[in-house]
């Protein structure tokens, strides 16, 4: 019994180790064919890379030139970075506003925002873009002003929901002993909080940093890209895609995902099931 | 306390509301007004009444992008569901490399779809050179193409989620059916998938709305092509606005329908599920 067992989970182990390297494999036949000269890479995207087809690192600076990359990479930095920590602070606050005042105000912000989580991008696309661009918002700072808006919704959502379980107890002690509602909030209330952040910060950066249509809309393309604009604009027009710059751009677009990944595993896993528990 | 807290609005919403106004509310109302206008940008609208929302339904790539995406969210959300629910349950039981195998399930969410579609458009037309087709062969291709990638992309997500689920089932319940003779499938069936509901509520609910919202990876892997009929909803909608001039309203409208069956599948969803749910 125990033995059938045993080999039961052994058999399973196996199985899914065979699973797991079709899992990779897609990543790494990308990173495989961007060592390949562009036009081995559509004819044999299966084989290795020999003597004839090996370019070394070429297809990499090829890619980082058309498309301008490391700048991309910048603004893709730039605009995640701010748009979480804006977003965290700025929701965080109107959340526990919202909790913490009862009138009819506060209520329909908070229905407002839950509202808001189930319209498509589609429904706001074109007067978005067109406000944007009449508000100037079209840098990539304007962005993290839009990104603070359409994001607020969750956000909101997410941190509300937490206020509410926090015992107002706390809360009026700080206020009796002298904190002005600011300290409370910085000292008694963010620091409870912080698990909430974590999550909040985790759902929004993965949906920042890839981010394609509304980036792609609102910014002026001639000066700033965000990764996936830059990836999308190597397929651009009508010409044919050099398919070398491509696997090289794409693989180094997936490099800081990984890197983040493995960094920050066990906060992404753990955000994930708070936000789905919550949402 | 909330007389001290009130006077200090500007400070805790406004900065809030000012960006929810002009990111969220303000684009809402001003769609829905579009929506029954004639316009090109939004200061040269001329209200036309309806006449936006009938061309919507005589326009055939609508009609059918609206069929090809229901087909798709149902196919991708049954799927995506069963499998990630499959694989959590056995990566709950004690085997070597779960945490690993979690691990690299779960990647291919934290790379977006731009990039996903690039990749997965390599493998697929690489495999479909064998009897040399593409994946814009036909819309067919396109589905199962996307099909495909979504299910790569999801089924990490949604395993999380069951696992954590499947581990907050207390054991006792587990036990206590055991000594009552259940089999391993009563335990499966009358035990654990009850006490999953909650679960399969938001999993469900992430699969159907992704599904239907998607378009990243529509536009890398397929790109609506060939003529259109690999489009899901979302970038139909896309290409009236920007690939057809003179048929922004229609595509306003578009919109406004778009919301109007994501808001109903949604709500109908969930109502549905929630009543299911077993209190605890």
């Amino acid at each position: 019994m125990k033995l059938a067992k045993k080999k039961g989970s052994v058999a399973l182990t196996v199985l899914f180790a065979i699973i797991s390297v079709f899992y990779v494999y897609p990543i790494a036949l990308v990173v495989l064919n961007s060592f390949k000269k562009k036009t081995y890479i559509s004819k044999m995207p299966f084989a290795f890379p020999n003597a004839k087809s090996f370019v070394g690192i070429d297809n990499y600076i090829s890619g980082i030139q058309k498309t301008d990359l490391l700048r991309a990479a910048g603004v893709s930095l730039f605009v995640t970075v701010f748009s979480v920590a804006v977003i965290i602070l700025c929701t965080s606050m109107c959340a526990w506003y919202i909790t913490r005042v009862h009138n009819k105000f506060t209520a329909s912000i908070y229905y407002l925002c839950l509202f808001s989580m189930i319209v498509p991008f589609q429904m706001v696309m074109f007067p978005l873009s067109k406000i944007a661009n009449m508000l100037h918002l079209f840098n990539p700072l304007g962005l993290v002003f839009i990104y603070l808006g359409f994001g607020a919704g969750l956000a909101v959502f997410m941190f509300t929901g937490f206020v509410k379980s926090i015992p107002i107890a706390v809360e009026e002690a700080a206020m009796i002993d002298g904190c002005t509602p600011l300290q409370t909030f910085f000292h008694v209330v963010m620091p409870i909080m912080k698990p909430t952040c974590i999550t909040v910060a985790i759902l929004e950066t993965m949906w920042v940093w890839n981010d394609y249509l509304l980036p792609s809309l609102t910014l002026d393309l001639k000066k700033y890209r965000t990764i996936p604009i830059a990836v999308q604009y190597l397929k651009g027009g009508y010409g044919s895609v050099d398919m070398g710059a491509m696997m090289g751009t794409l693989v180094l677009s997936i490099i800081p995902i990984i890197v983040f990944y493995a960094f920050c595993q066990k906060y992404i896993i753990e955000g994930v099931v708070a936000g789905a528990v919550k949402g | 306390m909330e007389k001290a807290i009130k006077r200090y609005l500007p400070i805790f919403v406004l900065p809030t509301l000012i960006a929810f106004t002009v990111g969220f509310i303000a684009p809402f109302i001003v769609g829905i007004y579009l929506s029954f206008c004639k316009f090109t940008t939004i200061t040269d609208a001329k209200v036309i009444g309806f006449s936006n929302y009938a061309k919507v339904f005589q326009d055939d790539t609508f009609v059918h992008s609206l069929w090809y995406t229901t087909l798709f969210t149902i196919i991708t959300m049954v799927l995506i569901n069963f499998l990630a629910f499959v694989v959590a349950l056995a990566l709950t039981k004690k085997i070597r490399g779960s945490y690993l195998f979690r691990t690299i399930f779960f990647m291919p969410n934290l790379i977006g779809g731009i990039v996903l579609g690039y990749i997965w458009s390599l493998l697929l037309n690489g495999i479909l050179a064998y009897w040399s087709k593409t994946l814009t062969y036909n819309a067919t291709y396109g589905f199962w193409g996307m099909v495909i990638l979504l299910l790569w992309q999801q089924i990490g997500y949604m395993m999380i989620i069951y696992i954590a689920g499947i581990q907050n089932i207390p054991g006792e319940l587990i036990e206590a059916a055991k000594i009552d003779g259940a089999t391993k499938w009563q335990q499966l069936r009358y035990v654990t998938l009850p006490m999953l509901r909650s679960s399969i509520t938001v999993c469900t609910f992430l699969t159907l709305t992704n599904g239907f919202k998607m378009f990243d990876q529509n536009l890398a892997l397929t790109n609506g092509e060939p003529s259109e009929k690999s489009e899901l909803l979302a970038m139909n909608i896309y290409t009236t606005f920007y690939g057809r001039p003179g048929w922004e309203g229609v595509g306003q409208a578009k919109a406004v329908i778009f919301f109007l069956i994501v808001g109903a599948v949604a709500l109908t969803q969930n109502y549905l599920s929630r009543r299911k749910e077993v209190q605890q």
